[in-house]
């Protein structure tokens, strides 16, 4: 974002109240902060402030797992802001059980958005009990592959096409002194990458069984070995990354340093902002090239259950905001994600888009990893990874036999 | 302690009833006393109860028995972390106490200058752990740290970067933890080395005893509160280690540098299992307390056989 639009930005912030009499602060807290994703937030402020209530924003540094202890501790110790990001989800169940948040049934009912909520899965796993209690916002999928065409070009190999002549790329990569494959060092990464690898080497029907059915005998199966085999190379080939973030991984593959990066969609905001095109300067692979499949994770905004009657109505202007056609446009543009209606227009969506939306028509589309197993469970899973990825000391038979312990007692 | 009120007849003729001596400071203490009693000693007990619940997100009173526990045991992200503690601790204790000690010792040898280098030392100590943590994860850093330096001037393959090796990343963060605190041991041991009468060096020296036995044997053991209040400040703050490893390695590569800390915080509101985290905590009490109980006992209970 340039400084004058900037200022227009916050001038505009300025004068709205003014203008609007019964403009009403309305606190949202959410992890949007890198480059990227901070122009995106700005597009939802802007358009929340223009029904005549002023956003106050919340970003909290240092990605989901920082933020939600955070947010969660503000809505359970009685001091909750006035919306909030979680990912869809099970993030939230609880605190929507024990009636801290804010049930949204009949908004949802006026502006029918059982019929625009397009994939069914998102709204649903907003719904409790019958009830919606969030506000899908958009859609982000895991299963990509980004690739740096520069490093392929100095490498001498042609750009790899799916994951198999990625993993043979690698040793030219490695000669020519480039990182074959970025990944960042917090666990979350790791855990991710790996079930990007379950869902496109195993296939769909392993990732339902192992993450859906919670199936300890097919975690534990040969096709699972297949897995952990390409999680091996994954292994070797991001050795020495030595980075933390993942946005400082995406920028080793920005800058040419690293060959790719298994990482989410949103890494596409990064390129975006550092003026690279899809195509020509990357290359994006949906499904690592092997399945064309996407799970359709993403974020939702919860509504704590507020006792201010102004809040409240200003919750409800936020939530109507955040599926117009026009706000879901423009934040998903500059955010990388898909936007959750179907009927919305994205004459300016880029190639990787592009695939992403088709692969989103077709219909090949599969829950994530978040809303089928339970933080506890996705933790572990995490600390496994995360000590699987960083060395040689796990070995992969002994890390699948821990993987199944897990999938055996997960919920 | 030492203030229940003994009810014998023959003491309450003699004297007013010692619960009443100097009630003015009693009463100025009640407040401490009821947040000490209700806020750390009800804490821990809500603590301790709550392990054993199967409680996630929220706090909950459904029992499970030892449950989180016997999951607490099978998890190798918690023994690695207790592995490392210990490795951590005993290696802090050992390194802080002789570096401090004999930094001390030079700097009591009458030098110049001995205001500046106390000041260097000390200073340090007056870093947070969360900057100590960032420095060090620059220094160590091999892109940017000690190896391309060392690199620069020649040796190309000269690799050192403990952060990024499972094996030693531990060894890390001992160094920063030493770079901080061994100022602080140094100016309490100065303290104490302060404190020796110049006459008991005299009489050494008349006596032909040669100066590390006269240090060893004779001002060491002198200087024994001020050994115990050293431990205690060390011991403590090796226990309590988490915002060192969070800022230097946030517990990575990997797992290799967890510490129980930084479990117990994991697992209370990233996992959303806080039945786990209390068990987590529980057992780290239970350390503490297996320490300190029988070193109280030693310290406080000889004191009135003597």
């Amino acid at each position: 974002m340039n400084i004058r639009a900037f200022t227009a930005f916050l001038a505009a912030s300025i004068v709205v109240p003014f203008g609007a009499a019964q403009a009403t602060d309305l606190e949202v807290t959410h992890w949007w902060t890198s480059g990227g994703e901070a122009a995106a937030v700005a597009e939802l402020a802007k358009a929340f402030d223009a029904t005549g209530n002023h956003w106050v924003d919340g970003a909290i540094a240092g990605s989901g797992g920082t933020a939600r202890p955070i947010m969660i501790s503000r809505i359970t110790g009685g001091d909750p802001m006035g919306a909030t990001q979680f990912n869809h989800g099970r993030q939230a169940e609880e605190l929507v059980n024990e009636g801290l948040m804010r049930d949204f049934t009949d908004l949802a009912k006026q502006q029918k958005w059982a019929d625009i909520v397009r994939p069914a899965s998102l709204l649903k796993s907003c719904t409790f009990k019958g009830k919606v209690y969030c506000v899908p916002l958009n859609i982000h999928s895991w299963q990509w592959l980004w690739l740096s065409n520069d490093a392929f070009k100095k490498a001498g190999v042609e750009v790899p096409k799916n994951w198999d002549e990625y993993v043979a790329a690698a040793p030219a990569l490695e000669k020519a002194g480039i990182l074959p494959m970025a990944m960042g060092g917090q666990p979350w990464q790791a855990n991710n990458a790996f079930s990007v690898l379950v869902i496109t080497v195993g296939g769909k029907d392993l990732y339902q069984k192992v993450y859906g059915d919670k199936d300890a005998k097919a975690a534990a199966g040969p096709e699972m070995a297949k897995v952990f085999k390409a999680a091996d190379d994954a292994r070797r080939m991001s050795k020495g990354t030595n980075v933390q973030d993942w946005n400082q991984a995406t920028n080793l593959v920005i800058t040419g340093k690293a060959g790719g990066q298994i990482m989410g969609d949103w890494a596409q905001g990064e390129f975006q902002l550092a003026g690279k095109k899809a195509g020509v300067d990357y290359t994006c692979l949906p499904g690592l090239g092997v399945t064309d499949v996407l799970t359709t994770g993403g974020d939702a905004f919860y509504f704590p259950l507020l006792k201010d009657e102004a809040k409240s109505k200003a919750q409800e202007a936020l939530a109507s905001t955040l599926l117009d056609p026009k706000t879901q446009v423009a934040f998903n543009l500059k955010k990388g994600s898909l936007p959750v209606r179907g009927d919305v227009d994205l004459q300016a969506a880029n190639d990787c888009m592009r695939k992403g939306l088709d692969i989103l028509a077709k219909g090949n589309v599969m829950t994530s990893t978040d809303q089928l197993i339970s933080q506890d469970t996705q933790k572990q899973l995490e600390d496994l990874m995360s000590q699987f990825f960083a060395g040689s000391s796990l070995t992969t038979d002994a890390a699948q036999k821990r993987f199944a312990g897990i999938i055996a007692s997960a919920d | 302690m030492t203030d229940i009120p003994v009810t014998s007849p023959a003491t309450k003729a003699r004297r007013p009833n010692r619960l009443f001596r100097n009630l003015n400071s009693k009463v100025a203490s009640i407040p401490m006393i009821v947040t000490s009693v209700v806020i750390f000693l009800g804490g821990t007990l809500w603590t301790v109860v709550y392990s054993f619940t199967s409680s996630k997100l929220l706090p909950r009173l459904n029992f499970v028995g030892i449950d989180q526990y016997e999951r607490l045991w099978a998890t190798p992200r918690w023994l690695v972390s207790i592995q490392n503690l210990a490795t951590y601790g005993i290696l802090s204790l050992i390194f802080s106490l002789v570096i401090g000690f004999v930094l001390a010792a030079l700097m009591d040898q009458k030098i110049r200058f001995e205001n500046t280098f106390r000041t260097i030392f000390l200073y340090p100590f007056a870093l947070s752990f969360i900057v100590t943590g960032l420095v060090w994860q620059w220094i160590l850093n091999p892109e940017f740290g000690v190896q391309s330096v060392v690199r620069s001037l020649g040796w190309t393959s000269f690799t050192f970067d403990p952060l990024y090796n499972e094996d030693i990343v531990i060894y890390g963060i001992l160094i920063a933890a030493l770079w901080q605190g061994t100022g602080l041991v140094m100016c309490l041991m100065l303290a104490g080395l302060r404190g020796i009468d110049e006459d008991i060096w005299k009489a050494a020296r008349v006596d032909g005893i040669p100066m590390w036995r006269t240090y060893l044997f004779i001002i060491i053991p002198m200087m024994r509160p001020v050994f115990v209040t050293t431990l205690v400040i060390i011991a403590s703050g090796i226990v309590r280690i988490y915002d060192l490893v969070v800022a230097q390695t946030s517990g990575g590569p990997g797992i290799a540098s967890d510490v129980p800390a930084k479990y117990v915080y994991d697992y209370m509101f990233f996992a959303q299992n806080l039945g786990q985290g209390f068990a987590a905590s529980t057992m780290m009490l239970l350390a503490v307390a297996i320490v300190i109980v029988p070193w109280a006992y030693l310290e406080f209970g000889g004191r009135k056989r003597g």
